[in-house]
């Protein structure tokens, strides 16, 4: 049957929808499914807001068509249905010495979705977001096939990417992949102890891939203490990868509660020695680190969490500082904060990047987080920064034209492509992205 | 020496799945089916995830005469020849029972298209003294119910062709596994009512996998199914028929 009757949550379990959702298995299905301007794309439901939502209305699940369809050894271009997995990718083609150029934090994530998002990896500082390494974009809109490419198409592709699948369905893509040494990783983690020295070393580092772990309940003198984690791709061997675990049931409330959190951030903060560490691991345990565990997003229990992901421009730091503190006197933080230093590289209108720092930190879903992340979005908007809408599921739609500058561009030529609005999504009516002018 | 696949039906998602768990082995295979298009991109998909070589080959269950033209090609390659089938088709039963016609095209797609197939190719297993047949065929066919009786009726005549061609392959060194899955998680289950414990296509592939490799004669996917099917088959007949299971 084409169409199923399902109720769908993004990764957060914050937001659902209800509605037809058809999950076509082949190319010709997806067409008679397309045949009636059926509804927006949608793929494995990683992001963790409404990005992937159509309440009401039909999505189309592009997961079943998850296939490489080709590849250029000499250049590295594969072309690959927009479901695939960007891990399956890894784990093919690394082993052969290639890796897709920019990997997000979860190999689950689709490559229709990384487009539609467009992405960026621990590597972004150098090499810039996802849909900056894709050279061809194939797209469908009433069962019609269309292929667009960055220089042929620019406005188009720059809507497409990062654009949340408001130009019409991604069936496939060439991406270039990224010539790498081999499937391990060296990873270097030194403890920082303190939010200026973490910023120095950010800015400091010349690593390839560069993230920071922070320590979100940590106040005062420590306030953004953490680890930096540095690494690069190499050869060798590692023990095979430990077999993935999943999380069964919801978790109780106080599994994430404030104590637990900061016993288990000082104990993770502790398990690397003062004078740090470099290991070995495989290149999944390195890029994906929670993939091993299935279901991660049931430890904050049924009321499902909500990420905030913000990036300030440099000039700015001290505003970043000061989303910390904020946080971190809170005591609602997760285990879950990252800081990163990012570049400039964005491939889309409606991209998430600019040059600067990007925190992101989980919190389970309450009122008293809802009303704390309300602030630090505000926050965010007055330091010119940006919340990303891969994340999104509480930003007030009258930050997003001062946060993202290309919106009335964005919206005029989404609105010529798809006039009657059949690929909105609840976040784009929620951010009311397609009504700007 | 390469093991050549043939697999019927290669469109279906635990074909597909299938497919890439014997390409990551180095296999040959060859996808058969009736939408080239799809199954082109599909051998692509399985030489870049390791098969040694791809094609996709025209089959349609309910057209015997371009079964010998598969044999042929398969033929032209060394190794051993292996056959995995995943084909048929289960209309709803009200649409049977609005047309009766409509029980030669089950029959065709889920047991004497393939029982054609395999008699046709048999007897090149047994020259190259080997060769593995899987043969999915369907909880369905363990006892007849109201629900999909038609259905169920030409996979039990699959289950018992596959037992037959078990005794003969096995003279000559070959295997037969005779599959028996559960709900798997696939176009054909998507958004009909009353599915529960779903299997993902990869499960499914995995078990197969480990069947030929342990030389099972027959299997349920997943396993739990064997003991359902048991309680099920254990009721007797005076009960059962007042049932709508």
């Amino acid at each position: 049957m084409l169409w199923n009757s399902l109720t769908y949550a993004g990764w957060g379990r914050v937001k659902t929808a209800s509605g037809p959702v058809a999950r076509p298995e082949r190319v010709s299905s997806l067409q008679a499914a397309l045949a009636g301007d059926a509804g927006p794309a949608i793929g494995n439901c990683r992001s963790y807001g409404d990005a992937c939502l159509n309440d009401g209305g039909p999505a189309v699940k592009m997961v079943r068509l998850d296939r490489m369809i080709g590849f250029d050894e000499t250049t590295g271009i594969l072309e690959a249905e927009a479901g695939l997995k960007v891990g399956e990718i890894a784990r093919v083609f690394a082993p052969r010495g290639w890796l897709p150029t920019v990997m997000p934090g979860t190999g689950f994530a689709t490559v229709g979705g990384c487009i539609a998002n467009d992405v960026h990896g621990k590597n972004h500082h150098g090499a810039g977001s996802f849909g900056q390494h894709v050279t061809e974009i194939t797209l469908m809109r009433g069962g019609k096939p269309v292929k667009i490419t960055p220089k042929k198409d620019a406005e188009l592709f720059r809507a497409t990417v990062g654009g949340m699948g408001q130009t019409g369905v991604i069936v496939s893509a060439k991406l270039q992949l990224l010539a790498c040494k081999g499937d391990v990783m060296v990873v270097t983690e030194r403890r920082i102890d303190n939010f200026d020295d973490f910023t120095e070393a950010l800015d400091g580092s010349k690593a390839t891939y560069t993230v920071g772990w922070i320590d979100a309940t940590a106040k005062g003198d420590q306030l953004g203490r953490g680890i930096l984690e540095e690494g690069e791709t190499d050869y060798g061997l590692v023990p095979s990868k430990k077999s993935s675990k999943s999380v069964p049931f919801n978790a109780p409330r106080f599994a994430l509660s404030k104590p637990v959190v900061k016993a288990f951030n000082n104990a993770y903060y502790r398990r690397v020695s003062e004078s740090g560490r470099t290991s070995v691991k495989p290149i999944q345990d390195y890029f994906f680190p929670l993939d091993r565990i299935h279901d991660w997003n049931r430890l904050y229990g049924k009321a499902g969490f909500i990420q905030f992901q913000c990036v300030v421009p440099v000039d700015k730091l001290s505003a970043v500082k000061r989303i910390l503190e904020k946080i971190a006197h809170s005591g609602q933080a997760s285990p879950l904060a990252v800081l990163k230093r990012m570049g400039p590289g964005r491939g889309g209108m409606m991209s998430f990047p600019m040059e600067g720092y990007t925190l992101a930190v989980d919190f389970r879903a309450s009122k008293k987080a809802f009303k704390l992340i309300a602030e630090l979005e505000t926050m965010t908007a007055e330091a010119g920064g940006r919340v990303y809408f891969a994340k999104d599921a509480t930003l007030d739609a009258k930050h997003v034209p001062a946060m993202y500058p290309e919106l009335s561009k964005f919206a005029a030529v989404v609105n010529k492509v798809d006039p009657d609005g059949v690929y909105e999504t609840d976040l784009t009516r929620r951010l009311k992205i397609r009504s700007a002018s | 020496m390469t093991e050549n696949w043939i697999i019927l039906g290669a469109t279906s998602s635990m074909a597909k799945a299938f497919a890439r768990a014997v390409s990551v082995d180095g296999a040959r295979v060859f996808l058969a089916g009736r939408d080239m298009v799809d199954l082109e991109a599909s051998a692509e998909d399985c030489r870049l995830r390791g098969a040694s070589d791809a094609e996709a080959v025209k089959f349609d269950a309910r057209d015997a005469s371009g079964f010998q033209a598969i044999v042929d090609r398969v033929t032209k390659e060394d190794g051993m020849i292996n056959v995995a089938v995943f084909v048929g088709s289960m209309p709803p039963q009200s649409d049977i029972d609005a047309d009766p016609s409509l029980i030669a095209g089950v029959v065709t797609d889920s047991y004497t298209g393939p029982a054609a197939f395999l008699q046709t190719v048999a007897p090149a297993m047994e020259e190259r003294g080997g060769g593995t047949v899987i043969g999915v065929g369907s909880v369905a066919g363990d006892r007849g119910r109201i629900g999909n009786y038609v259905y169920g009726s030409a996979k039990a005549g699959f289950h018992t062709y596959l037992s037959g061609l078990r005794n003969r392959l096995t003279r000559s060194g070959g295997h037969v596994v005779t599959v028996k899955p559960g709900f798997v998680d696939s176009a054909m289950t998507w958004g009909i009512e009353g599915m529960f414990l779903v299997a993902p296509p990869e499960n499914v592939a995995r078990d197969l996998l480990a069947a030929v490799e342990k030389k099972k004669n027959t299997i349920y996917t997943p396993f739990f199914w064997r003991i359902i099917m048991g309680i099920i088959k254990a009721i007797p007949e005076r009960m059962f028929k007042k049932m709508s299971v």
